[in-house]
């Protein structure tokens, strides 16, 4: 695994090799089943949470539908408060502002707090190309980037590693990184975040610049909200000179008081904590109290064109609290990499080919990367239907249809490699629709059900490699139905009365 | 009381014998059943593929098969659910493409008065003792569309609780998705397989004798991966279950034959 998403495969080869990875299949389970069962208890100890759950969407749908209005407003709170805010529209363009913004600095290090949105837009990958190099903070993407890995989910990157993972990890890494490991590292937990506290606190001190996202900014104070766990965050936000945050448009609430029902929701939502160990907050600058230049990079990145979806629109409300993942059984036995962005799991089925467009072999595939069994949308603290929204995705893979791409209107055209399946769906439409059709069918399956083959040959062995085909009855439900209570039945038994008298 | 059975396409093709059972059982409770003969298939396989409009002349027969009927019982949680959940989807796109409300209005009288087997029992018939007799150690996997679209509850349970002879073993991990998922089950079958064979897993460590569902399209998924690992443990639908007496466990109403032969009827003569 590269430190890139380009060129992935589509998700059913992705996940196909991924099912057979024995040791990722084990730690998946365990780390999943983890946080699941302790998500559960912590939401069930509050006994409002499916008020809080509604809350939580009903001012995140209010804020998208006057998502211009909130934007503005945002501007002006952090302008107001000494920031500068940058519109980028796509990837490329907030790296190109962030590029230039950090060269502005003189600096060529930057520390980065975990962020969605930088690892959505490449943004390490674009600095470095231009010479500068960002250190990670966070345990798990220090982990994931000195493996020269890829994060496979969104709480906890390096969900797929175990600890004599990581110790070979940081023994082998760290050196080139900064301080190197201490002499003697065990795959103790204790002494693998000792190692990673002095590596990163060389980091810390010396750093000049800090690039972060955001999980809110609040458009009526111009704040940006970072929760988190380790207390990098607060290192990355408090110690530079100069702060940059990246953060996508979506991720604004209008008031302060709406956060009351977001740091309920996303906490136990996430880790599983009443409340996460550091909160910060952070609005425009201050007078010789922490950064004293701070710009904010609001992205766009095919959120608006997701917007303009009524339907796919509702995955804009994620707080990328990543409960999704943890009760997805698929998720569980492809992993994250499978999923081709930094979105995997459900969310990220519905957000990547919203977001990309489903144009890619990989994109397209996304939406049919489920079961629709539905427990991602039972634990979303935001409630996004996502089972609802694959189906939408599906249909815009099958058979094309209105969509918004670079905030154009367009009408997309079928996706490719998919005729088959249509000419056998139309085909099943039509039998269904015709009875008499259908019933000649059966009987003709019936009458030579002895010659069935066990097993089929083609694209019907991804039914049979792995389980029996079903017997065809002798005789259908319907004829059956006819044979002893159909008309003739009863004109029958009707005679057998008669007769008898 | 009369009500029309929905009997869904996976079951009139390929297990009649639930159709059978839900009749039987229906009539044993008192209740006239009626099988319309233009029901077909509810679209579910198609609507869940993405091809919503080769959907829609589906949910025009469902309406005209069952609009003179109060009542719509289905042995399906996830034909139940696509009725509900589906139907008045599709009804808004349509309308909201500017076909009309027909579809609309077709789905509003459908969701009220379609009900899986279960709800029907607990919920109308008011229910839970039917009476029956299955002298078999089973366990109950909850399918999802049943489970969290429909959210049947303990429903299942409570009727299962109260068969005599019937001993119900928990099953672990019983909330989570087989894997079945309809064509999911085809596109993506590595991660399906995977899913099933943990569901398996599962089931053969309860014990039980029969792993029983409201659906069959999960057993299907779930018997044939028991079948091709050689596992005893037999796929039975919970109408068959309910359907079951000292009475019929005597000997079967249908021949039963082939390969899968032996759920309703047959399962007392394996005493």
């Amino acid at each position: 695994m590269s430190g890139t998403y380009l060129g992935m495969p589509a998700f059913p080869r992705a996940a196909a090799a991924s099912t057979r990875d024995t040791r990722l299949r084990a730690n998946l389970t365990h780390a999943t089943h983890t946080i699941r069962d302790k998500r559960a208890r912590a939401v069930a100890e509050l006994d409002d949470w499916a008020r809080l759950r509604a809350a939580g969407a009903a001012i995140k749908d209010r804020m998208l539908r006057h998502l211009d209005h909130y934007l503005e407003r945002l501007e002006t709170a952090v302008t107001e408060a000494g920031g500068q805010v940058h519109w980028a529209a796509d990837a490329d363009e907030a790296n190109r502002i962030v590029t230039r913004l950090v060269r502005e600095t003189g600096e060529t290090e930057v520390v980065k707090v975990k962020s969605m949105a930088t690892q959505e837009i490449g943004l390490n990958e674009a600095l470095a190309e231009a010479g500068i190099r960002a250190y990670e903070t966070d345990l798990a993407e220090l982990i994931v980037q000195l493996g020269n890995d890829l994060p496979s989910h969104i709480l906890v990157p390096a969900i797929h590693r175990n600890r004599s993972e990581i110790r070979a990890i940081f023994r082998r890494e760290m050196a080139s990184w900064g301080r190197p490991a201490p002499e003697g590292l065990s795959d103790s937990p204790a002494e693998l975040a000792e190692a990673a506290r002095l590596h990163l606190r060389e980091k810390f001190l010396t750093a000049k610049v800090g690039i972060s996202g955001a999980n809110f900014m609040v458009a009526d104070t111009g704040t940006l909200v970072v929760v988190e766990s380790e207390g990098n965050g607060r290192m990355c936000l408090t110690l530079p000179e100069t702060l940059i945050s990246v953060v996508g448009i979506e991720k604004t609430v209008p008031t302060w008081q709406d956060l009351e029902v977001f740091l309920q929701l996303l906490p136990r939502s996430s880790t599983a904590e009443r409340m996460n160990p550091y909160t910060s907050t952070w609005t425009g600058t201050t007078d010789g109290d922490g950064p004293q230049t701070f710009h904010l990079v609001l992205l766009d990145n095919g959120r608006t064109d997701t917007l303009a979806d009524t339907v796919g629109r509702q995955a804009l409300r994620c707080i990328r609290c990543s409960a999704c993942l943890n009760v997805c059984p698929v998720y569980e036995r492809a992993g994250g990499h499978a999923y081709g962005s930094p979105y995997p799991g459900p969310i990220g089925a519905i957000l990547t080919p919203q977001l990309r467009g489903t144009a890619g072999k990989l994109e397209a595939s996304l939406p049919y990367a489920s079961s629709l069994c539905g427990a991602c949308y039972e634990v979303c603290p935001v409630a996004i239907d996502i089972p609802e929204v694959l189906v939408h995705l599906r249909e815009r893979v099958v058979e094309g249809g209105p969509v918004t791409r670079g905030g154009v209107r367009t009408v997309l055209k079928p996706a490719r490699g998919h005729a088959a399946e249509r000419a056998a769906m139309r085909a099943a439409g039509w039998a269904f629709d015709h009875p008499g059709a259908l019933r000649a069918g059966m009987r003709l399956a019936a009458r030579t059900r002895r010659l069935h083959p066990r097993r089929l040959p083609g694209p019907g062995r991804a039914w049979s490699d792995t389980r029996e085909l079903p017997a065809v009855p002798a005789e259908s439900f319907r004829d059956w139905w006819q044979r002893t209570r159909g008309e003739e039945a009863r004109d029958e038994a009707a005679r057998g009365e008669g007769s008898a008298k | 009381m009369r009500v029309a059975l929905f009997v869904t396409c996976i079951n009139d093709a390929l297990q009649p014998r639930t159709g059978q059972a839900v009749v039987g059982l229906l009539e044993r409770l008192g209740v006239q059943v009626d099988f319309p003969a233009e029901q077909s298939c509810c679209g579910q396989p198609q609507f869940n593929t993405g091809y919503r409009q080769a959907t829609e002349p589906l949910v025009r027969r469902f309406h005209r098969a069952f609009r003179d009927y109060e009542y719509v019982v289905t042995p399906s949680g996830s034909c139940a659910a696509m009725v509900r959940d589906n139907y008045p989807r599709i009804g808004a796109k349509a309308a909201s493409e500017g076909r009309g409300r027909d579809l609309q209005q077709i789905a509003a009288a459908a969701v009220p008065k379609t009900y899986e087997l279960t709800e029907f029992l607990v919920d109308v018939l008011k229910v839970t003792d039917v009476g029956a007799y299955y002298p078999h150690v089973v366990t109950y996997h909850p399918t999802c569309h049943g489970l969290r679209m429909l959210g049947l509850g303990d429903r299942p349970r409570r009727l299962l609780e109260n068969v005599r002879g019937l001993e119900l073993r928990e099953l672990p991990g019983a909330e989570e998705c087989c894997g079945f998922g309809g064509t999911f089950a085809v596109k993506n079958p590595a991660v399906s397989a995977a899913m099933g064979a943990d569901k398996v897993r599962a089931v053969i460590g309860t014990g039980a004798e029969a792993v029983c569902t409201v659906d069959n399209s999960c057993l299907l998924h779930i018997g044939g991966t028991l079948a091709r690992q050689g596992a005893p443990v037999r796929p039975v639908h919970i109408a068959e279950i309910l359907a079951s007496t000292e009475a019929s466990t005597e000997g079967p109403e249908v021949p039963t034959e082939g390969p899968d032969a032996g759920t309703v009827g047959t399962e007392g003569s394996l005493r």
